[in-house]
């Protein structure tokens, strides 16, 4: 058995993680290797294409009802489904209520514990929520799980700011522990030159753009279907883009520590792409009746 | 053997310090001082209210335990909910033996423990669901509350619970009030934030629900505030101030009641025992309602007298004969007391190390059985504690904030105390070191000490302690015979 590689991917949140996820993961089932995808998101959508179901329910919500995570054997909480891919969803709560960090970390200690990783993988991927917004989110790039990320990101400023702003997170734990950025995946949005913009910030960050998956509409028929692309239609030539995907993180090596850059630096390589305009300090602070004078 | 002179005073603190790392040489050095009673304010000799150092052991409390410890806790017709996991409120509960008359469980609840105990699934979805079941049960298995604070414990404070929502709603439900009290244990430096966090919660959420209301008031109507009933003290206060014809309304909050609180801003005075715990609240009425307060200290017949006639002079003439009268009236009984245990306690040392009033209120107790106070600091005090205690101590005396306890250790060794009044974390250490101590935070399951009442069992616990047989024995007979045999070749 190969060692088992774990995974976490980033992004902005609405970027397509979950979708580039499943359907990599779905790519890589087809391709004979044993996944689990670990939902670190309390919305617990990260499985649903895998399991052709609504919302998977949740380690959280089991323990919950449970009493207690301690209540939990680890057949309650994982699902298998296209592949045999194994799925589970940490859970958390409602927006606006308790912790949803606190959930992840509970989750993620219960797998181990229970022996999740020890089975016959190949690979983890944790999917996890847009913004590392505490310490329960960057559960899965401590010590001893994720040792890859990929960040998934498209030509668009916020997009970037985002992948810029996850690179700095991972500097912090690269440092302490094994984890090391392991490439951005470019989620098209159909933008003017969008793949040379994202080579340009994968260079800056010191990593690569490991793929560029382009805009295609099957994906969202596939998702209307709860299924991903690969399983909907495999003969399509998006499937066959997850399939690149996969394949090319099975023989990614190029894991460093990413070399995250200043927001000037950042605003310089919008602006020579286009998408930024050069600021006018003239205009800052003045009211569209001051402009108009 | 006299106290240390002042030069003697300042080189052993140099001493102490000599081992520390110099950074923390550097930031202990202003926690230490030798007293200067001709200084009107302690700014440029102490720093306190800082926090601790990492490393060494600390007394300090929590703002939890300012809050629901100290504050609200004696109020007995109130329960606090410590709301989060169970420990705090389980290993805080009916420690502090705030006394109180009442049936426990019927309709006073101090003694008891009322928690939310918080589990995994309460930190990830949150806690208010929970509360507001709590708040509903409560009501149902103790109608007779008459109110309900809920006292937030770290975790509310970190998850962002709303309990301010919930309160209003179950406040609403029950037609009572329900307090929410923002005193989560990682706010502040020690309990005394707390003790603020809490007068502030009183002073929105209860002081002003009878502003209005008919209120039977007379000329002579004071309230008792920072006296928690510890062994009973409040109960041997309140004999004085109504001998001499004060109307106690309120006691703060040792056996007090909701009503009583809700009553206080129709008093004429409030009389603060505890300053640091209830001077809040204190200036808040003073503001608000033009209440007057005075501090007072009835520890020892002189601070006793004190102390009746500095708060007559807020009276009338039948109030000032009345003080006159209750002084006139115990001076015999505080003579006996005196005439007895002095004869037995006189010359002796004590060093003090308590919270945030007994380290200089219990001075002129001591000084009434002819001891002398040489070293004294508080767990949680801020600079007026201290510009009070100048005062109070004799001079070129030690005074310790925050104290660690290798330098407490290390003054005691070096000053050579008869007594040492301290904590239940101190007991042990000194025990060991064959001094004679008392707990000076629960007066060790006596008291109590307040009031001409307390002085007397005061004096009898202090002798009992100090010449207590058992301290000639600390070295077995072996030992004692080759010391003796040593001296006796030397």
């Amino acid at each position: 058995m190969a060692k088992l590689r774990q995974c976490a991917i980033y992004g902005k949140g609405g970027i397509g993680k979950s979708t580039t996820t499943q359907n990599l993961v779905a790519a890589l089932a087809e391709s004979g290797k044993k996944v689990m995808i670990v939902g670190c998101d309390p919305k617990a959508d990260s499985t649903r294409l895998i399991l052709h179901s609504k919302a998977q329910t949740t380690v959280m919500h089991l323990a919950a009802e449970a009493g207690s995570v301690e209540d939990l054997e680890l057949e309650d909480v994982l699902s298998v489904g296209f592949g045999g891919v194994k799925c589970v969803e940490s859970g958390g709560p409602e927006p606006g209520v308790g912790c949803a960090g606190r959930g992840v970390i509970t989750a993620i200690n219960f797998l181990e514990e229970e022996g999740a990783y020890d089975e016959d993988l190949d690979f983890v991927f944790y999917d996890v929520l847009g913004d590392v917004v505490c310490g329960g989110f960057a559960m899965p790039i401590r010590e001893n799980k994720a040792q890859e990320i990929y960040i998934v990101c498209s030509g668009e400023m916020m997009a970037m700011y985002a992948a810029n702003n996850i690179a700095k997170g991972i500097v912090k734990y690269a440092n302490s522990g094994g984890v090391r950025l392991a490439g951005l995946i470019c989620n098209s949005r159909n933008t003017d030159r969008e793949d040379e913009l994202i080579m340009a910030l994968a260079s800056r960050l010191g990593t690569t753009m490991i793929h560029f998956v382009p805009r295609n509409n099957v994906v969202q028929h596939a998702e209307i279907r709860r299924m991903t692309c690969v399983e909907y239609d495999p003969a399509h030539k998006q499937s066959d883009e997850y399939r690149a995907l996969a394949s090319k993180i099975v023989n990614n090596t190029n894991f460093v520590i990413p070399t995250p850059v200043e927001m000037e630096e950042l605003e310089e390589l919008l602006m020579e792409f286009g998408i930024m305009e050069a600021e006018d300090e003239s205009i800052v602070g003045k009211t569209a009746a001051e402009l108009a004078a | 053997m006299a106290a240390l002179t002042r030069e003697e005073s300042a080189a052993l603190i140099a001493e102490v310090l000599e081992v520390y790392p110099e950074k923390a040489k550097k930031d202990r050095a202003k926690h230490l001082m030798v007293n200067d009673t001709t200084l009107e304010s302690s700014k440029k000799c102490i720093t306190s209210n800082r926090k601790s150092l990492p490393g060494v052991m600390t007394m300090r409390g929590c703002a939890y335990a300012g809050s629901k410890g100290v504050v609200w806790g004696p109020i007995k017709d109130i329960i606090s909910i410590s709301h989060g996991p169970i420990g705090c409120g389980q290993y805080a509960r009916a420690g502090r033996r705030n006394y109180y008359v009442g049936t426990t469980g019927a309709d006073a609840f101090c003694e008891m423990n009322f928690t939310s105990d918080f589990q995994e699934r309460d930190i990830v979805f949150g806690g208010d669901k929970k509360l507001a079941k709590l708040i509903e049960e409560i009501e149902i298995l103790f109608p007779l509350n008459k109110g309900i604070s809920v006292q937030s414990e770290c975790p509310i404070g970190l998850i962002g619970d709303d309990i301010e929502a919930v309160s209003k709603k179950a406040a609403a439900q029950i037609g009572k009030p329900v307090v929410p009290v923002r005193c989560e244990g990682f706010r502040g430096v020690s309990q005394s934030l707390g003790h603020h966090i809490a007068n502030d919660s009183v002073r929105d959420w209860i002081l002003s629900n009878r502003d209005g209301q008919a209120f039977e008031t007379t000329p002579y109507d004071v309230a008792i505030l920072g006296d928690y009933n510890i062994g009973g003290d409040a109960w041997a206060s309140r004999i004085l101030l109504e001998e001499m014809g004060l109307r106690v309304v309120a006691q703060w909050s040792g056996d007090g009641t909701l009503a009583e609180m809700e009553n206080t801003p129709n008093v004429k005075l409030n009389l603060l025992h505890c300053y640091r715990s209830m001077n809040y609240i204190s200036r808040h009425m003073e503001e608000k309602y033009g209440i007057p307060w005075m501090e007072y200290n009835f520890f020892g017949p002189t601070k006793i007298k004190e102390s009746l006639r500095k708060i007559a002079s807020f009276f009338d003439d039948k109030i000032k004969a009345g003080a006159e009268a209750v002084i006139e009236k115990y001076t015999p009984m505080m003579d006996e007391v005196i005439a007895k245990y002095k004869p037995r306690l006189e010359g002796k040392k004590v060093m003090l190390y308590v919270g945030g009033l007994r380290p200089r209120h219990v001075v002129g107790a001591y000084e009434d059985l002819g001891m002398e106070v040489v070293g004294t600091g508080y767990e949680f005090a801020h600079n007026d504690d201290y510009d009070r205690t100048i005062k109070e101590m004799g001079d070129a005396t030690l005074i310790y904030d925050d104290v660690t306890g290798y330098e407490f250790e290390e003054f005691v060794k070096a000053c050579k105390p008869d007594l040492i009044g301290s904590g239940i974390k101190e007991k042990y250490v000194f025990h060991k070191m064959g001094i004679p101590f008392r707990q000076l935070h629960s007066w060790d399951y006596s008291g109590p000490y307040h009031g001409c009442d307390g002085f007397a069992i005061f004096a009898k616990d202090m002798d009992l302690t100090l010449n207590n047989p058992c301290w000639n024995m600390m070295k077995a007979p072996w030992d004692k015979a080759a010391v003796a045999a040593e001296q006796k070749a030397a």
